[in-house]
């Protein structure tokens, strides 16, 4: 197979990103973009959509589906200002379906954004200081950083190491400016040059992350490049770097399967941005670009070793790693409600379920964090687990911050069950075109379901990492959870045991393309045995294996 | 013999020098030579226009003839979601053609569906999704193959490759229906059915050998596409008429805008079969409605009569609710009504709107209202008989017609805009539009028929252009032009302008119009929405004179012009903008720019189909 992808193509003759991307935004007949130009407008932080809810009843309509789009920021590390809220908020509310959604990789999305409104979105999202570029596509995606760490004179410093990578990482094109911006057009794109990803990108998306120990909230084991803050007495002392880690199946295909990261090596904290370099130009240069579902840099380490990777980084950066320092993580999750940081200022984490902040029954979130916004005088912090940080509050704000909190039923934290408060679910249907069952409109009910089997079996309140995904692309990290449930059709999931709830183990397939009542009876018998079975302390990830729920089939 | 010709030949799009042209070539030909002639124009529209149905004038004998000739080519229909039976059925379209046989490759949405009729070899490709659905782009195909609409398939041979995930309980189920649907129409497997995993490549490549295999075989021992064709006997002049309306079933009935819609546009699909019945574009089709049952339940109740007492007028003696319902016009008002109401209520309002000085208030009472409301308003006494009398006879509803007969063959397809208010917080609705809107099932039938309209033709002359001026439901004919321009194989230009209130849920037949374009059928297409948000809000005039340089050129170069939709405010509005826009672009005064509009309109190259 030495014929590459229709993508590669299209980026190719893209003049970088170009397309014809403007010609396709001023065609009156359709709420849609040229089919080539669905792959490079992913480059500028947007996809088309449209309501899968209606699709069949428009084809019957003669009408074409009811196309939308969909914005991602680029918001490295998660961390916006209060005046970017409110900003965001308006433009949510003005352009977008009325819900801003905080995504697994701790950026917020826009859902809904008719063509003929896109630019004017994108410039209003600039207007906020933030931007898209390279937030989906073959690029390096937004550098994501542990939200809210234990030892929390870490933050700052991770913070600032996830906007640099972003930055370092970013392509150079201006087409991005020209097309949404109205910047100056380059003259001759065969004079611009893309000095770090070339005319062709990378061979497929590209994810980062940075994690300080003990909480793996960016479950680092699960992005192509990965760095594990190793810090002593609030010292930075450097990082463990891993590689190729990545969640992306295909059903069916036994060449692809998620991957849990390998730990490379230590590294300096100075070395940080050359070594991510030469882990991303590695990728360029030798990953499959025939084979798109084989293309992500976790199947280039499988094909040829991670012994020659480590020896073609070293090569590329012009030093070698140290041996990787030892480390320890303890959870994935997030730490809710207050906690206090080294310098006698306050950080509020919030549940917000599947991250969608909108205004429904269950509370006035989108309204309670608009009020909350403007009297904040700290930041706001994305969590990877979809959550929110109001962070770097005063003592004496707290109480006022509280009633906000209460008053819009923004004390989900307070209320919820562990199952609830810890699951993860990506958007599905009715606005993602890969979707193939649901997940983010049914956790509500999943976590209902799962709750009531963990009582029924006198274990009210246990912990278990739940997650769902509506294929296997695995954009909440499915197989890296205790209990992970992955779209296969409507209605019907295939069900993954056997995450250990630190992010280092991948779980195993239990059952396949089932639905709900043998997803329910599934549960139930496996927690009776947990119930009765387990060792003090041992998570029922653990317990599925030592029990052999899974360990007979995944031998 | 040739003078029997000249009366009844259907003159339809040849100008009087080839008309007189043909006839001197007929004259004095025996039967047998006459009917080789028509098979050897059937063939020549068949080669020119690469398709069945070639140029050939409605109502002419030798159209279906022509149409239901089998053709030697393989033809590949895929529907696919994720691009793998996409790229089996370009494969076996390029093996086909090195094999050197005829073959075309369509995407089930894309496919023309009244080619189905005349196909010889038919493969279809087709994934299965999910649950044992079908890919969304063939969802419309196999819709229609289940329905009865499908016509048989006798003539066909076929073969399907089925791919899809085993790890599904209904693994290639949709693969299973076409090829089962196909059997039971009457087609015979070329191949069997293979049904492929995932891993689908070694299968997928037998079973793509056997098919060209077989294909060459049934193919090459066929005779070249017929240039002959057997001439029909010709069906008997229609029998239906206004005044004996054609029961026609309903084939479609289908709400055609979006869920935000500011108001409910239908497309009635309604079938002509067996009627003998045919129509140009440009034609409208009659319909008999009948009044809403809550209409006349409330007429009745208003009334305090009996539905069931009898009513004899002119010898026919019916029930009082039936002549209400389907002899009568209950939602349109008249004068001579009016003025009995007013006489039977003694109410001094009404009398007065009646009196001279108040046609203002006349003619909005007879606009705005209803016989229930002016029954309801001013109450007054009336016996069954001298009601009945009161009232205006029923008169039919002419809707044009949206589609072509070289597109739809026997049916006619309408576009209805539904009439449905709020009058004073009272529910009132249109008796015509309510009525087809709820034609539903197989039961359903309409009284209808065919009134022709020659002074809204499509010009005889195909490699003339057209310009088509169709806002909201005005749009309807111009389906009908563009499906006919397309099937004619037309050369001229076609350029519709269409407006609507919003684009999201009002552009009606988007889809369509959009294939159309992709296909160059419509070379150009102007919109404009008048509450849109998101887009500069627009008229269809404005738009007209933000392209009247363009516009200008067109006419100049001899296009047609079309007008169609409201007469009331559009129609002036776009005639103005016409005149505008010849005064600027031809550089001429007012008067000039009246009379060119004029002269277009004497020329009859501007027509309209205003109401």
């Amino acid at each position: 197979m030495t014929e590459q992808s229709p993508v590669e193509r299209i980026k190719r003759d893209s003049r970088n990103l170009r397309g014809t991307l403007v010609e396709s935004l001023a065609d009156p007949l359709t709420g849609a973009i040229r089919e080539d130009d669905l792959v490079l407008i992913k480059f500028h932080g947007s996809y088309q959509q449209d309501d899968r809810d209606i699709r069949d009843e428009r084809r019957r309509q003669k009408l074409e589906p009811a196309y939308s789009f969909m914005i991602r920021t680029r918001l490295p590390g998660g961390v916006c200002t209060p005046v970017q809220w409110l900003q965001l908020d308006q433009i949510a509310r003005t352009y977008a379906n009325g819900t801003l959604r905080i995504t697994t990789r701790q950026a917020f999305q826009f859902h809904g954004v008719i063509k003929t409104e896109l630019k004017t979105t994108m410039q209003a999202i600039n207007a906020s200081l933030m931007d898209t570029l390279a937030a989906c596509g073959d690029v390096n995606r937004n550098v994501m950083a542990s939200a809210n760490p234990v030892e929390t004179r870490a933050h700052p410093i991770v913070h600032e190491w996830a906007k640099q990578l972003s930055e370092h990482l970013l392509p150079s094109t201006r087409a991005y400016h020209e097309i949404w911006l109205d910047g100056a057009k380059v003259s001759s794109t065969e004079e611009e040059v893309e000095p770090l990803y070339g005319p062709t990108y990378l061979p497929r998306k590209f994810k980062a992350a940075i994690v300080v120990p003990p909480v793996n909230d960016v479950d680092v084991f699960a992005h192509d490049l990965g760095f594990i803050a190793i810090i002593e007495n609030g010292e930075l002392q450097g990082f463990n770097l891993t590689v190729g880690g990545g969640m992306g199946a295909t059903h069916g295909d036994a060449e692809t399967h998620p991957r849990v990261a390998d730990v490379a090596g230590f590294l300096k904290p100075e070395q940080l941005l050359a070594v991510a370099e030469a882990v991303l130009t590695t990728q360029r240069d030798f990953g499959n670009r025939a084979v798109r579902k084989r293309a992500r840099l976790k199947y280039t380490i499988e094909d040829r070793g991670i012994d020659w990777f480590v020896a073609e980084i070293t090569r590329r950066q012009g030093f070698a790693l140290e041996p990787a320092r030892p480390f320890n993580f303890v959870t994935t999750g997030d730490r809710f409600g207050w906690t206090e940081g080294f310098d006698g200022r306050w950080h509020l984490t919030l549940r917000i379920d599947a991250g969608r902040v909108a205004d429904t029954e269950r509370g006035q979130w989108l309204t309670g964090l608009r009020e909350i916004a403007k009297v904040h005088r700290g930041d706001f912090r994305l969590t990877p687990n979809q959550n929110l940080t109001i962070a770097n509050v005063d003592a004496n704000a707290r109480t006022f911050i509280d009633g906000l909190v209460v008053r819009h039923g923004l004390d989900r934290h307070a209320r919820a069950t562990p199952v609830a408060l810890n699951a993860l679910a990506c958007v599905a249907l009715p606005t993602c075109a890969l979707a193939m069952a649901e997940a983010e409109r049914y956790l509500p009910r999943l976590t209902q379901l799962v709750d009531e089997r963990l009582a029924a079996n006198g274990l009210a309140g246990a912990p278990l990492v739940l997650r769902i995904t509506g294929c296997p692309n695995g954009c909440a990290r499915p197989y890296l959870a205790e209990v992970a449930l992955v779209g296969k059709a409507p209605g019907r999931y295939n069900l993954f045991l056997g995450g250990d709830g630190k992010g280092q183990r991948l779980n195993v397939l239990y059952m396949e393309n089932i639905d709900e009542p043998t997803i329910v009876a599934a549960l139930d018998s496996a927690f009776a045995r947990y119930a009765t079975e387990r060792t003090a302390s041992e998570c029922f990830g653990d317990f599925a294996w030592r029990a052999g729920l899974i360990g007979a089939r995944a031998a | 013999m040739s003078a029997n010709i000249v009366t009844t030949l259907p003159l339809g799009p040849l100008d009087p020098e080839r008309t007189e042209l043909l006839l001197r070539v007929v004259e004095g030909l025996d039967p047998t030579t006459l009917q080789w002639l028509s098979g050897f124009t059937a063939g020549v529209a068949h080669e020119r226009a690469g398709r069945g149905a070639g140029i050939v004038p409605a109502g002419a004998v030798v159209a279906p003839a022509a149409r239901s000739e089998p053709t030697a080519r393989v033809t590949i229909v895929y529907g696919s979601q994720t691009g793998n039976s996409k790229r089996i059925a370009e494969r076996l379209g390029r093996a086909a053609e090195a094999a050197g046989l005829a073959a075309r490759v369509y995407a089930a949405g894309t496919y023309p569906i009244k080619d189905l009729a005349k196909e010889r070899l038919l493969v279809v490709v087709v994934s299965t999704q999910g649950d044992g659905d079908p890919p969304d782009d063939a969802r419309g195909l196999i819709e229609f193959l289940q329905s009865r609409r499908a016509p048989k398939l006798e003539q066909l041979s076929y073969s399907v490759l089925a791919l899809g995930d085993s790890s599904y309980p209904k693994f290639c189920e949709t693969g299973k229906q076409v090829d089962e649907r196909l059997a039971a129409l009457g087609a015979k497997r070329l191949v069997d059915r293979v049904d492929c995993d995932v891993d689908y490549d070694t299968l997928a490549t037998g079973w793509l050998e056997r098919v060209v295999t077989s294909a060459r075989e049934a193919l090459g021992t066929a005779t070249q596409s017929a240039t002959v064709t057997r001439l029909r006997t010709a069906p008997a002049e229609p029998q239906f008429s206004r005044d004996q309306p054609f029961a026609a079933e309903i084939v479609g009935n289908q709400t055609i805008t979006g869920r935000a819609a500011t108001k409910v546009v239908r497309h009635v699909e309604i079938s002509l079969a067996g009627s003998g019945l045919t129509y140009q574009p440009g034609d409208a089709l009659g319909v008999w409605h009948e009044n809403p049952p809550v209409v006349v339940d409330e007429v009745l109740q208003a009334l305090h009569l009996d539905g069931e007492q009898p009513v004899e007028i002119d010898g026919a003696a019916k029930p009082l609710r039936e002549w209400l319902a389907t002899r009568r016009e209950l939602t349109r008002l008249t004068r001579p009504f009016l003025t009995q109401q007013a006489e039977r209520s003694g109410d001094a309002r009404l009398a007065g709107v009646l009196q001279p000085g108040h046609e203002t208030d006349l003619r909005q009472t007879l606009k705005d209202l209803q016989v229930i409301d002016v029954l309801q308003r001013h109450p007054g006494a009336w016996d069954a008989q001298s009601f009945v009398q009161a009232l205006r006879p029923l008169a039919p509803r002419l809707y044009s017609i949206a589609s072509s007969q070289e597109a739809v063959g026997e049916e006619a397809h309408l576009t209805v805009a539904l009439v449905d208010y709020e009058l004073e917080r009272k529910h009132r609705v249109g008796a015509a539009s309510t009525f087809l809107a709820n034609l539903q099932g197989e039961q359903a039938r309409a009284r209808v028929f065919v009134e022709h309209n020659e002074r809204f033709r499509l010009p005889a002359d195909a490699s003339r252009d057209v310009i088509m001026i169709g806002p909201g439901t005005g749009v309807a004919p111009f389906r009908g032009f563009v499906q006919h321009r397309d099937a004619q194989g037309a050369t001229g230009r076609n350029w519709l302008f269409f407006g609507a209130r919003n684009f999201q849920s009002e552009f009606l037949y988007q889809a369509e119009w959009q294939d159309a374009v992709k296909k160059g059928v419509l070379n150009r297409f102007d919109l404009a929405f008048s509450r849109d948000r998101s887009i500069p809000r627009e008229y269809v005039q404005d738009r007209l004179r933000r392209v009247g340089k363009d516009l200008y050129a067109w006419l100049e170069s001899g296009a047609y012009l079309y007008v169609c939709g409201d007469a009331e405010k559009m129609a002036p509005d776009v005639n103005a903008a016409l005149i505008d826009i010849v005064a600027e672009h031809g550089g001429k005064a007012r008067d000039d720019a009246e009379a060119y509009v004029r002269r277009l309109a004497d020329d009859r190259r501007y027509l309209r189909d205003v109401y």
